[in-house]
C-alpha cells in the first residue's frame, strides 16, 4: 500500500533573555548545579512569580515575524503534573488565550517550490530544571538552573508530510528565531527543541491515522533520522497487522533507536486552570507597533534582496538568508569591498565546509568577514591565484592571521614582476630541447595542448606564484618565435 | 455526582495522595458530602456572565530583564531533604 | 494597670516618656507566654532571642528620639508568615522543619516599623479550618472558656491577644480566618482589601482569596498596626498598585448620615439568638450614632460556601503541589522509588482536612468536570461580585453577623466539615469579592461567649470600617469587658 506521512511540530525556542520568566535569576548555562536556581525557583513556601518584560515581547515579535495575530490579553495558567524537574508541581503556560494567535511560515523546499506551514499559536510558558542521572548512585540529582527558562512553544498544523519538509521548516524558523535576536539558536545547548507529532494514512485517506509525539529532538539531523525511523515503525506496524497506540515516544541517536517513555504511559489529567497569582497579560496597540517597528529584516526578505540587489541565485541566496549568522558575514563582507557572488561562493562552500568540520557556527569561525574581503580583492587583483587563495584561507583559519599577512609571511604573491618571469620561462625553453623540439614539430592545432607541459615546470619554478594568464602570455610568444 | 471508590483513588493519584483503604473509606463520605454541598451552584442561572479570575481587574505588571538574584545555594537548599555536589537527590528518575 | 491590658499608643507613650522599655515590656509578654500558654498553645514558636535583641533595638532608637507610634511594640505573627531563620511551618508537619530563608514583606515591613516579634502563632493546618484543630501543633482553646474553640485559621493569632500574650497579631483570611476567630476571642480584626497587603512570603493557600490583616484588641490598634502592613509590593503581582489610604487618619470621621444595609439572607430564621440579640443591639447602638440601616438583597450570598468550597480546594490543589519532599519539607522515610516518595510523603505529610480539600480541588478541576464545577463557581463568583458591588451603591457599608453561632465546644464538629463550612456563609461573599471586611466584639452570650459583627465596605474602604468599628468601642464597652471576662478566667 502507498503511505501518506502527516506531521506536526511542537518546537520549544529558549528566548534569549537575561532572567527567567517569573524570576530575576540569571538564565546562563554552564554554571554549577542550583547556583541560578533563585527562591522563585525553587518555588519555596511564599513565592511568587513576576513576569519578564523582555520574555513577554520576545513572544510578541515572534508573533509579528510570522505575521500572526498578536493577542492584546493573553492568560497564564496552572498545567498541573509531577516531576522532580517542576519544584512547584505544576508548569506555568498558556492554553486558551495564548499570546500568539494563527500565522503562518513560507518555507523554500530543496527543489525550490515554496510550502506554507500555518502556525496554530504560541504561547509563553517556563522551562524546566534537568534531572541528572549518573554519578548519583541510586539517586538522581535534580539542577534547577534551567527551571524557569523563558519558552515559547510553537505549535503547528499537521502540515508537513515527510521528513524533508519537517527539516526545511524548521530550519526556516530557525532563522526566523535567530534573525529577529529571540533566540540564541544553539541547538546543542537546547535553545531549540522539536516534539515530532508523526502519523501515517493510506493515500488518498482523509481521516488522520493515529499519532505518536517524538520528542525533545534537538538537531535538524537527528529530527530527520527520527521522522524516518518513526515512519517506518508505523508503516511496518500497520502492514503486519498491528496498530499505532498513541504514545510518546524518546529517539536515541547514538543506536538510532526509539522508545515510548515510561514516564508518560499513564494518561496525564493536566487540570489546567487560570494562574491565581499572575493577572492577564495586556499589550497596548502601541507597545505592539513599536516591537513592529524594531523588528530586523527576516529571511525571507533578506533572500529577496540577495536576489534583486546582489545578484546571487536564489537558491544560494535562500540558503544563506536562512541562517543568520551567514546572513550577516555575507553583509559585513560586502560593505568590506567584497565582490557578492564570489563572497556567497565562498561562503557556502569553503568556508561552510571548513566551519562544519570543526562544529562551528558562522559567528564563532576565526576568519571573519573581513578577511573575506580582505582575500577576495586579493584575489581580484590578481596578487593571488584562486588556488593560492584557499591556501591563505587555511593558513589565515590555522594561524589566526589576516589574508594579507598571510601572503606576505609565506610569500605567496604573484609574480607580477614581467622580466622576473621572463627570465624563468627563458630558463625552462633553454632546458628543455626535446620538448621544445617537438613542439616546433607538431601540428599547429596540437600545441595548444603541449604548452601544458611548459607551464606546469614554470608553475613548480615559481612555487606557483606566477599568474598564469601572464606565463601562457610569455610562452606563447616565446615558443611560436622559435616556430618562425 | 458522587465519588466512587475508584474515582477517589484515581483522584488521589493525580494529586499524589497515597491513600489506604481505610484512609479512603475515612474520607469519601466527607468528600460526597461537600460535593453534594456544592451541587447547589448547578442551580444558579450564569448563562452570559464571563468567569471571574481574581477579585480586582488590574492587569499583570511587568518586570525590567535585569539579573537580581545572587548566588545563595547553600542557604536555599538548606531546607532539602538531601543533596550532594548542589543537586537536589530523588530516588532514580525514569522518563 | 498592668503592661498586657495597655492599648498600642498608651504603649508607646509608656515607651517615649520612658516609663518602661521595650525590653521590660517584651520580657513581661515572654513571661506571660511562659507562664499561661500551655492552657492555649496560641504559640507553635515562641522566640526571645530575636524580640529581646529588636527590644534593644527598639530601646536604643527610642532614646534618640527617631521612633514612630510601632517602635518597641510586641507583636505575634501568624505561622504562615515566613520569618528569615525561624521555622514557619503553616501548622503542618510538611513544613515542622521549614526554615525559612527570607522574611514576608508584610514581617519585614512591621519590623522596618520598629515591631517586636515575640514569636509564631498557632493556626489551622495550611489555614484551612475554622476551629484551630486541624493543626500539626494540636488544637488551640478559646481564653473565654478553654473547653470551646477558639475559631480559625488564625485562632492562634487571636487565642494569643485575647489571652493578652501579646498585644496584637498579625493574621490571614481566605474564608473568614481572620474575622471568625476574632468574633469568637472578643477582639477586632480586620481582613483588608485583596492586594492591600502583599502576599510574598505569606504561604499560599487559594491565592485569589488569600489576605493578610490583623487581630486586635480594638479598631485603633488594628488601624495602626495595618498601615504599616499595606503598600504596594514589586514581589507580589497581585498586590494593588494604588496604595489603600491611612486608616488612622479616618478615626475621627462621624457616622452621621452614613447608610448601613443587612442582606436579608444574612438573617435567617435559624440565627443563633443571642447573635441575633447581638446584632439588633449594635443596631441599635449604630443608629444612636447617626447611621441609617436599610435592607439590601444579595441573593448569590446563599451559594458563597458552594462557591468557596470549589475555588479555593481547586487552587490549594494546585498551590500544595510544591509540598513533595523533593526540595524542602517532609520527605518520607527510606522512598523505596520516586512515586513512593511523592505519595508517602504527601500522605504522611498532611492531616485530613488539608487532603479532603485536595481531594476535592483535584476533582473540581479534572477532565470532564472543569465547567461543571470551576468555571461554574467563577461565574457565581463574578455574580456575587456584580451583586455586592451594585448593592454599595445604595449604601455606605453591610453589616451582619460575623458568625451564624458563638464558639462551640473543641470537637463538636470534627466529624462534620461541611456542618463547619456553613459557619463560614458571612464571612466568604467579602473574599470572593475582594472587599475589605472587620469584625468587632459587639456582646456576650449568657455565659460570657463573645460575639462579633461584621461590617463590609466597598474596594479599599478599610478606613471606613476601622472607624465605624472605632466609633461603636468609643460608644460602648465590649472590647474591655472581653479583657476584664479573660482576666477574670485566668485569675
Amino acid at each position: 500500500m502507498n503511505w501518506q506521512t502527516v506531521i506536526g511540530l511542537e518546537i520549544h525556542v529558549q528566548l534569549s533573555t537575561n532572567t527567567k520568566i517569573f524570576s530575576g535569576a540569571s538564565t546562563q548555562v554552564g554554571e554549577a548545579a542550583n547556583v541560578n536556581a533563585s527562591a522563585i525557583d525553587l518555588a519555596l513556601p511564599g513565592t511568587l512569580p513576576l513576569l519578564n518584560k523582555e520574555a513577554v515581547d520576545k513572544a510578541i515579535k515572534f508573533g509579528l515575524a510570522i505575521g500572526a495575530e498578536v493577542n492584546p490579553v493573553s492568560v497564564f495558567e496552572r498545567k498541573n503534573y509531577f516531576y522532580p524537574d517542576l519544584p512547584k508541581g505544576y508548569q506555568t503556560t498558556q492554553l486558551d488565550q495564548p499570546i500568539v494567535g494563527a500565522g503562518s511560515i513560507d518555507v523554500t523546499l530543496p527543489n525550490g517550490s515554496v510550502k506554507t506551514v500555518r502556525i496554530h499559536h504560541a504561547h509563553l510558558e517556563e522551562d524546566a530544571g534537568k534531572s541528572v542521572h549518573e554519578g548519583f548512585g541510586d539517586c538522581s540529582g535534580i539542577d534547577l538552573n534551567r527551571a524557569g527558562t523563558p519558552l515559547i512553544e510553537i505549535v503547528t498544523e499537521p502540515d508537513m508530510r515527510n521528513a524533508d519538509e519537517a527539516v526545511a521548516f524548521a530550519k526556516a524558523l530557525h532563522g526566523i528565531v535567530t534573525s529577529i535576536g529571540i533566540c540564541d539558536g544553539d541547538m546543542s545547548q537546547g535553545s531549540m527543541r522539536f516534539d515530532v507529532n508523526i502519523s501515517i494514512r493510506p493515500m488518498g485517506e482523509d481521516k488522520l491515522g493515529t499519532r505518536t509525539e517524538t520528542k525533545n529532538l534537538n538537531s535538524f539531523r537527528f529530527m530527520e533520522r527520527a521522522i524516518e525511523l518513526e515512519v517506518d515503525r508505523q508503516i511496518d506496524l500497520l502492514e503486519t497487522g498491528g496498530e499505532v497506540t498513541q504514545e510518546t515516544r524518546l529517539y536515541n541517536a547514538d543506536q538510532h533507536r526509539s522508545r515510548a517513555m515510561r514516564s508518560k504511559e499513564e494518561a496525564n489529567d493536566y487540570r489546567y486552570f487560570p494562574c491565581p497569582d499572575l493577572l492577564p497579560v495586556v499589550v497596548s496597540h502601541e507597545h505592539i507597533e513599536e516591537l513592529r517597528k524594531s523588528l530586523p529584516e527576516l529571511p525571507a526578505a533578506r533572500a529577496e534582496r540577495y536576489q534583486s540587489d546582489l545578484g546571487l541565485p536564489s537558491k544560494i541566496a535562500i540558503q544563506i538568508a536562512d541562517d543568520t549568522a551567514a546572513s550577516q558575514y555575507l553583509d559585513a563582507s560586502v560593505s568590506k569591498g567584497a565582490d557578492a557572488k564570489l563572497a556567497a561562493n565562498w561562503i557556502t562552500g569553503e568556508i561552510t565546509s571548513r566551519a562544519n568540520n570543526e562544529d562551528l557556527s558562522f559567528s564563532e569561525i576565526p576568519f571573519s568577514a573581513d578577511w573575506l574581503a580582505e582575500l577576495l580583492t586579493a584575489l581580484k587583483n590578481g596578487v593571488v591565484s584562486s588556488k593560492i587563495a584557499k591556501e591563505v584561507f587555511e593558513y589565515s583559519w590555522q594561524d589566526n592571521q589576516s589574508p594579507n599577512k598571510v601572503i606576505e609571511s609565506r610569500g605567496l604573491k604573484q609574480m607580477s614582476d614581467s622580466g622576473e618571469l621572463e627570465a624563468i620561462v627563458d630558463d625552462v625553453i633553454a632546458n628543455a630541447e626535446q620538448q621544445v623540439a617537438n613542439y616546433i614539430k607538431a601540428p599547429a592545432e596540437k600545441r595548444g595542448k603541449m604548452m601544458g607541459f611548459f607551464v606546469g615546470q614554470i608553475m613548480k619554478a615559481t612555487q606557483g606564484k606566477a599568474n598564469p594568464k601572464q606565463i601562457n602570455q610569455l610562452l606563447a610568444q616565446k615558443l611560436n618565435a622559435l616556430c618562425e | 455526582m458522587a465519588l466512587d471508590h475508584e474515582t477517589l483513588q484515581k483522584v488521589a493519584r493525580l494529586a499524589q495522595l497515597g491513600l489506604s483503604n481505610d484512609d479512603a473509606d475515612r474520607l469519601n463520605s466527607d468528600l460526597n458530602n461537600i460535593l453534594s454541598m456544592i451541587d447547589s451552584l448547578q442551580t444558579i442561572d450564569t448563562d452570559g456572565i464571563q468567569p471571574m479570575a481574581h477579585p480586582l481587574g488590574f492587569n499583570q505588571p511587568l518586570r525590567d530583564d535585569v539579573v537580581t538574584h545572587q548566588d545563595n545555594r547553600e542557604q536555599l537548599l538548606a531546607n532539602a531533604p538531601a543533596t550532594e555536589d548542589g543537586h537536589i537527590l530523588v530516588p532514580k528518575v525514569i522518563d | 494597670m498592668s503592661m498586657h491590658t495597655l492599648s498600642i499608643s498608651q504603649m508607646a507613650k509608656g515607651l517615649r516618656e520612658g516609663e518602661f522599655t521595650s525590653e521590660a515590656l517584651t520580657r513581661h509578654y515572654l513571661a506571660r507566654i511562659e507562664e499561661l500558654d500551655d492552657e492555649y498553645n496560641s504559640y507553635i514558636t515562641v522566640t526571645p532571642e530575636i524580640a529581646i535583641e529588636q527590644a534593644k533595638a527598639a530601646d536604643e532608637l527610642i532614646a534618640t528620639g527617631n521612633a514612630g507610634v510601632l517602635t518597641g511594640i510586641p507583636i505575634a505573627h501568624k505561622d504562615i508568615f515566613c520569618t528569615k531563620g525561624v521555622r514557619t511551618s503553616a501548622g503542618s508537619k510538611m513544613l515542622d522543619n521549614f526554615i525559612s530563608p527570607y522574611d514576608a514583606t508584610a514581617v519585614s515591613k512591621l519590623a522596618q516599623s520598629g515591631m517586636v516579634m515575640l514569636g509564631k502563632t498557632n493556626m489551622d493546618e495550611f489555614a484551612m479550618g475554622s476551629t484551630n484543630e486541624s493543626s500539626f501543633y494540636g488544637a488551640t482553646t478559646n481564653p473565654f472558656n478553654t473547653d470551646m474553640i477558639p475559631g480559625g485559621s488564625s485562632g492562634g493569632s487571636a487565642a494569643a491577644v485575647a489571652a493578652l500574650l501579646a498585644p496584637v497579631a498579625t493574621a490571614t483570611d481566605t474564608g473568614g480566618s481572620i474575622r471568625q476567630p476574632a468574633s469568637h476571642c472578643g477582639l477586632t480584626g480586620i481582613k483588608p482589601t485583596y492586594g492591600a497587603v502583599s502576599r510574598f512570603g505569606m504561604i499560599a493557600f487559594a491565592s485569589s482569596l488569600d489576605q493578610g490583616g490583623v487581630v486586635a484588641r480594638t479598631a485603633e490598634d488594628a488601624a495602626l498596626v495595618l498601615d504599616a502592613m499595606m503598600g504596594h509590593d514589586p514581589l507580589d503581582s497581585t498586590s494593588n498598585p494604588t496604595a489603600s489610604p491611612a486608616t488612622t487618619a479616618s478615626l475621627g470621621d462621624s457616622l452621621q448620615g452614613k447608610t448601613i444595609g443587612v442582606p436579608t439572607q444574612f438573617l435567617s430564621d435559624n440565627l443563633d439568638a443571642d447573635v441575633k440579640r447581638v446584632f439588633d443591639e449594635t443596631r441599635a447602638t449604630l443608629e444612636s450614632l447617626g447611621a441609617q440601616f436599610k435592607e439590601t438583597d444579595l441573593a448569590a450570598a446563599e451559594q458563597a460556601v458552594a462557591t468557596y468550597y470549589v475555588i479555593a480546594p481547586a487552587e490549594a490543589s494546585a498551590n500544595l503541589s510544591r509540598y513533595d519532599g523533593v526540595k524542602f519539607g517532609y520527605r518520607c522515610k527510606d522512598p523505596q522509588d520516586l512515586q513512593d516518595l511523592y505519595l508517602r510523603s504527601r500522605s504522611e505529610g498532611f492531616g485530613d482536612e488539608v487532603k479532603r480539600r485536595i481531594l476535592v480541588g483535584t476533582y473540581a478541576l479534572s477532565a470532564g468536570y472543569y465547567d461543571a464545577y470551576y468555571r461554574k463557581a467563577q461565574q457565581v463568583r463574578a455574580l456575587l461580585t456584580q451583586q455586592i458591588l451594585a448593592a454599595f451603591e445604595g449604601v455606605d457599608m453591610i453589616m451582619g453577623p460575623t458568625a451564624p453561632t458563638p464558639a462551640y465546644e473543641l470537637g463538636d464538629k470534627v466529624n462534620d466539615p461541611v456542618a463547619t463550612y456553613l459557619e463560614d456563609m458571612f464571612t466568604i461573599p467579602a473574599n470572593l469579592s475582594g472587599i475589605p471586611a472587620i469584625s468587632f466584639a459587639a456582646g456576650f452570650t449568657e455565659s460570657g461567649l463573645p460575639i462579633g459583627m461584621q461590617l463590609m465596605a466597598p474596594h479599599y474602604g478599610e478606613a471606613a470600617l476601622l472607624n465605624a468599628a472605632h466609633q461603636f468601642q468609643l460608644a460602648t464597652n465590649f472590647h474591655v469587658q472581653a479583657v476584664e471576662k479573660v482576666l477574670e478566667v485566668q485569675a
